[in-house]
């Protein structure tokens, strides 16, 4: 058994929410550089050189990288030989809280869905924990940006719909999306599960590195054959117009009943924000 | 093409515009988003003046970051104007020429632009410490508690922004796309 202070668990959150929104992953930067390598149409060039320039400002200036800086996403992978001395979930909103204000980041949540009065300090986070082996926590705050988590989309299709249908409804997304989710985008997709379960598994795919393909080959090569044809589509940077429409798609599977295809699509920017410690 | 452009803009300043043109905009620009444009519509319907000159006026779409000691804004890149459709097109027939946001419009706002002589630019969208740049003095003019969506008066030095929707219909959220994929036939 090893014992965390929810104290150090809040200073984690704070640092990481700051960090998230300053810098980005360097897999994020390398793949907007590999965009601008593979970008032929000139105001889309202009487009992504500029949205890089964005990046050095952000970093140069200690600005965040957009003025969204999003619902504070964070995910613990708890270990079960850890004990946190404190309340773990309120170590978290202090966390953010502590983040957001001092780090002068945007408070964009309100307490009520339709009542909408702001909490002034980013709080509630939205906390996804899982209990695994061992005796660490990993934090990862992920914080997310509604321009396009709005563009993102659910379907509970047939299980006849196929793997045909899942492409369609991926690349429809995208098509719908058009301008409004800041492309480049990035997309998490989950396939199977249940309701619930689908739009998580989109969610949690956004996590994992743009470099990373999916280990099961037949997901990897779904992958590839949906970012091919959602940069088929043609919408380009910002939505100018131009080859790079979407910078990676990153799927998640889990098993879902005979009667049902649960496919969920979480859309992302070019400014796909996380960061990470390991306690 | 690239154009200089000052605020306020009158009818002969945006008529050359074509969606897809690079725009430096200089001048005051107010910021607004949808809780602020709910506002302007309730002083409207009163019959009450809106809290700035809307003759030639620029609305930019942003809720920025709050600024560090020192700084004049924080990270202020644009939101989706598409929330703002319900209200752009009564702006635009009192004199508001130009609007700077992200994203698509609906038809009410395109037919309203053609009608009035005006422009929609977009700003980059996600690009808040770049944007930033070129905004040279901030003060809040109304509504404080909106807190980020409070209505800001900002002046702002070639800040660059780009062409969607001209005085002609053009939309280069249409023509930017179609005009890529047509290049590609070609080849």
């Amino acid at each position: 058994m090893r014992t965390i202070s929810a104290e150090e668990l809040t200073a984690a959150v704070a640092r990481l929410c700051v960090r998230a929104n300053t810098v980005l992953p360097e897999d994020v930067t390398d793949a907007m550089e590999l965009a601008c390598f593979w970008e032929t149409w000139p105001l889309a060039e202009e487009t992504l050189k500029l949205l890089q320039q964005n990046q050095l400002d952000a970093w140069k200036q200690n600005l965040p990288i957009c003025q969204d800086t999003g619902m504070a996403c964070v995910f613990v992978e708890l270990g079960q030989e850890v004990h946190i001395q404190g309340d773990f979930e309120e170590a978290i909103h202090q966390g953010v809280r502590q983040g957001y204000t001092e780090g002068y980041l945007r408070k964009s949540i309100v307490a009520d869905p339709l009542r909408r009065v702001n909490t002034e300090d980013n709080t509630p986070a939205s906390i996804t924990v899982r209990i695994v082996p061992g005796d660490r926590l990993a934090v990862t705050v992920a914080p997310k940006g509604f321009g396009s988590e709005n563009m993102s989309r659910l379907a509970m299709l047939k299980p006849a719909d196929g793997v045909e249908g899942v492409k369609q409804f991926v690349v429809e997304t995208v098509r719908l999306a058009g301008p409004n989710p800041c492309p480049p985008v990035v997309l998490g997709v989950g396939i199977g599960g249940s309701f619930d379960k689908v739009a998580a598994l989109a969610k949690h795919a956004l996590l994992r590195p743009l470099n990373e393909p999916n280990p099961d080959p037949f997901y990897e090569n779904l992958e590839d054959e949906l970012l091919k044809e959602v940069n088929a589509l043609g919408i380009g940077p910002q939505g100018f117009g131009g080859k790079i429409t979407c910078l990676n798609v990153a799927i998640e599977t889990a098993p879902t009943h005979v009667a049902g295809l649960p496919v969920a699509v979480n859309v992302s920017c070019h400014a796909t924000r996380r960061a990470a410690e390991i306690l | 093409m690239q154009y200089k452009l000052t605020t306020p803009a009158t009818r002969e300043d945006l008529a050359p515009l074509k969606a897809g043109d690079a725009v430096l905009l200089s001048g005051v620009v107010y910021t607004a988003r949808d809780a602020a444009h709910k506002r302007m519509m309730e002083l409207l319907d009163r019959g009450e003046e809106l809290p700035f000159p809307v003759e030639g006026s620029a609305l930019y779409y942003v809720g920025p970051t709050p600024e560090r000691p020192g700084d004049v804004i924080g990270s202020a890149g644009p939101t989706t104007s598409g929330r703002m459709d319900a209200y752009s097109p009564r702006l635009l027939d009192l004199g508001q020429s130009i609007m700077i946001g992200k994203g698509a419009r609906n038809q009410a706002v395109k037919d309203a632009v053609v009608r009035n002589g005006a422009v929609y630019l977009a700003a980059l969208g996600g690009a808040g410490a770049l944007m930033a740049k070129s905004v040279r003095k901030l003060e809040i003019i109304c509504w404080e508690d909106l807190g980020c969506e409070a209505v800001r008066r900002l002046e702002v030095e070639d800040m660059p922004l780009t062409v969607i929707l001209d005085t002609r219909g053009g939309d280069l959220y249409q023509s930017g796309p179609a005009a890529y994929l047509a290049s590609l036939e070609e080849k």
